[in-house]
């Protein structure tokens, strides 16, 4: 494994050189696996090249783009509110999460800021999101390791969140509500009663997943040791949310760079764990899922009374310049540059999403490992496809 | 036939080539539509599901959907394949799985033959599972089946002598390898004198039984020992490339030879077709014993698949340390144990 600092720039500059290394050839030394586009355990169409030695991979990249949508491109023909209808797309699994960062940034440019409860209720929707997208990671990596049952129970408790996402939005999985200046509605009426209940529940279900998968002796005996990514090599490719802070990483973008939500008034607590490995990965995302909870849970105490939209004009011109907002996404960092000049439409939108930095360091993290732990890493690294490709 | 190769088959073979079909027919197909329904509507409550919902009142035709789905499928083989060995892959591992049927006693007179060395044929019997296995796997000419049929050689090759080592251990106490002898053993027993209930040899092999248990989920390829077909890495390990009738044949392998084999655990360690209060020799047990015996079976066949939906998978190193580092110890420390207390008491 790569220690120092300069050794580990060498070796990215190194693949960096022959990015493409010739793993698509055969060669008498060993096999080449192609896992993927079409591959039950890579949720999409991600497709990896495996040299193999028997069962253990010697060099591993994987092919992003079969999804590719251009996004960043489509945005340039849509006006800024119908923006918000392609971004929902990116993390499918927590969609409102996508629309902040995006709007957020837009609002930078026009100088708008939206009104205290706009904003407590967006810190709301964005923290139901996460545990919308994490309660099925949870889910998930146990059916990647093996276990069959986890992802059902993660399908049925997820539903109860989606359903308080789409009372409030009239959206289960895109929820498109957010909007320059505010939000399109407020809360409806018994709303808050409702979602405090739900949130009971939500925490019943972290403390199943935790006997059942995250104590299980067989997954810890799969994840414990297992892809291990050292603190600099994760700053090193960028990685970003709780890939980084399994690695021992405080940072966390909603307490050390919040921009426009409201973290910073309410007493929560960022999970960090020193070990790097899979497992650790699977804790943080369990933490972090109740932690979510405990946010959720004081947000809806504390929602101050007011108008839910600031005074923006009826047709959006966002005045000529550039933003650069982001937010802690269930994924990651997830960012979005805008640059405008003056128009209904953005100039050029560049969208930095969590996964498909996350997914660089994947070469440097296969190599040696077997089969079934490239299914693990990749399980516990958890990426949405649509995150990857936008 | 028989007469045209101026043979002369011992009384057991006559009987075995006539009874093994229809015995197949009358006895497997509605077992195995029971069990079948049963397991299927088990593991969908335990994932809170309601399973088969749709065919027949709640679901009980599932299997005739099923089979009469796959019957149409088109029976597809990839163009590098080795065409026979393909073709006759599903056969031989159905063909292991039926074999061991016949030597499973229902009753005092149920059953289809009585062999001398019952278990021992069992045990034989149950290996060549792992050829069709492994012939699936290479046949298929797909890196994915090559990979799971060798892993599936690997493991059942290691999981094959923990699994007879802690039979051993029932067959010291029973003193007989004739599966109608261990199911007398059982029921004509005593605990230190007294003969309520038999002696069922769960109460002093229960090492056995647990190591018989495990060998017997690695053995079945389930999870936690389901790395040949490890959905999730390998798409459908040796299946991959199978559709049609030929995926059933297997998809029913799998289904059958974990009856098969709880049923063969009820005969080692619940005694069979004996239920306490009656004399084993009653004539009734003809027609209760395999009631009795599918009833054990049952709750067998509950604990495998219970395992099986409970647990993430091993990786393949990690259960060749398991079955060579722990079992196989385990299990001769347990026939040695056996052994002393068979002598002493």
């Amino acid at each position: 494994m790569v220690s120092t600092e300069s050794e580990q720039m060498a070796y990215i500059a190194a693949q960096a050189a022959d990015a493409r290394v010739n793993v698509e050839v055969e060669t008498d030394e060993g096999m080449t696996l192609n896992l993927g586009p079409q591959h039950p355990a890579t949720h999409g169409t991600l497709r990896i090249i495996a040299k193999l030695d028997g069962e253990k991979v010697v060099a591993a990249e994987p092919i992003m783009g079969y999804m590719h949508r251009g996004y960043e491109k489509l945005t340039e023909v849509r006006t800024y509110p119908q923006v918000t209808t392609l971004v929902n797309r990116i993390d499918w699994l927590g969609s409102f999460a996508n629309e902040v960062p995006f709007i957020l940034a837009a609002e930078q440019l026009m100088e708008v800021e939206a009104p205290p409860r706009a904003q407590w209720i967006r810190t709301l929707l964005f923290e139901l999101s996460r545990i919308a997208n994490i309660s099925l990671f949870l889910g998930d990596m146990a059916v990647q390791v093996g276990a069959t049952t986890p992802v059902f129970y993660a399908f049925r408790d997820r539903e109860f969140v989606l359903n308080q996402i789409e009372r409030v939005t009239g959206g289960r999985f895109h929820p498109n509500f957010d909007r320059i200046g505010g939000l399109k509605d407020d809360l409806p009426k018994g709303w808050i009663e409702e979602t405090g209940s739900v949130i009971g529940k939500m925490r019943d279900f972290c403390d199943e997943m935790e006997e059942l998968v995250l104590g299980n002796e067989i997954f810890q005996a799969r994840t414990r040791g297992i892809g291990v990514i050292p603190p600099n090599v994760a700053l090193g490719y960028g990685l970003s949310g709780a890939n980084l802070r399994a690695s021992g990483v405080d940072w966390d973008i909603r307490r050390d760079a919040n921009v426009g939500l409201v973290y910073d008034e309410i007493d929560w607590k960022v999970w960090t764990h020193p070990d790097g490995d899979s497992f650790s990965r699977f804790w943080v995302r369990l933490q972090e899922t109740r932690e979510a909870c405990n946010i959720i849970e004081q947000l809806l105490g504390g929602i101050p009374a007011g108008p839910i939209m600031a005074k923006v004009p009826r047709i959006i011109k966002v005045p000529p310049g550039e933003a650069y907002v982001a937010t802690e996404n269930p994924l990651g960092e997830m960012g979005f540059y805008i640059v405008s000049q003056g128009d209904l439409t953005p100039f050029r939108v560049k969208i930095r999403s969590a996964s498909f930095s996350n997914m660089s360091i994947t070469p440097w993290l296969l190599q040696g490992v077997f089969v079934p732990d490239i299914i693990s890493i990749l399980a516990s690294l958890y990426f949405i496809l649509g995150d990857i490709d936008r | 036939m028989i007469s045209v190769l101026a043979l002369d088959p011992a009384w057991w073979q006559q009987t075995f080539l006539i009874k093994v079909p229809i015995g197949l027919l009358a006895v497997l197909l509605p077992a195995g539509t029971i069990v079948y329904l049963y397991l299927f509507k088990a593991v969908s409550f335990m994932q809170s599901r309601l399973g088969p919902m749709e065919a027949g009142p709640y679901g009980s035709m599932q299997l005739l959907a099923e089979v009469g789905k796959w019957l149409q499928k088109e029976d597809i083989f990839p163009t590098k394949a080795d065409k026979f060995v393909f073709a006759a892959a599903p056969f031989v591992v159905l063909m292991s799985t039926f074999l061991l049927v016949v030597i499973i006693p229902a009753g005092p007179d149920a059953m289809f033959v009585n062999l001398d060395a019952g278990i021992y044929f069992a045990m034989a019997v149950s290996s060549v599972s792992v050829i069709g296995i492994l012939m699936a796997g290479w046949a298929s000419a797909n890196k994915y089946s090559l990979l799971g049929g060798i892993r599936a050689a690997g493991q059942l090759i290691a999981y094959e002598l923990p699994l007879i080592l802690a039979v051993v251990g029932v067959v010291i106490q029973a003193g007989t390898m004739n599966m109608q002898g261990i199911v007398l053993a059982q029921a004509e027993g005593e605990i230190l004198g007294w003969g309520g209930i038999g002696n069922p040899f769960i109460l002093t092999q229960f090492i056995g039984f647990f190591i018989f248990m495990v060998a017997v989920q690695a053995e079945l390829t389930q999870a936690p020992f389901d790395m040949p077909v490890a959905e999730s890495e390998l798409v459908t390990g040796y299946l991959t490339e199978y559709s049609g009738i030929r995926f059933l044949l297997f998809f029913i392998g799998e289904f059958a030879s974990a009856g098969v084999f709880s049923a063969i655990a009820a005969v080692l360690f619940f005694g069979g077709w004996y239920i306490p209060g009656i004399d084993p020799a009653n004539d009734i047990f003809n027609v209760i014993g395999p009631l009795i015996l599918a009833g054990k079976m049952m709750v067998i066949a509950f604990l495998i698949f219970w395992f099986r939906f409970t647990f993430p998978r091993f990786r393949e190193d990690q259960l060749q340390r398991l079955a060579w580092k722990f079992l196989i110890p385990l299990s001769l420390a347990n026939i040695a144990l056996t052994g002393v207390l068979k002598v002493v008491v």
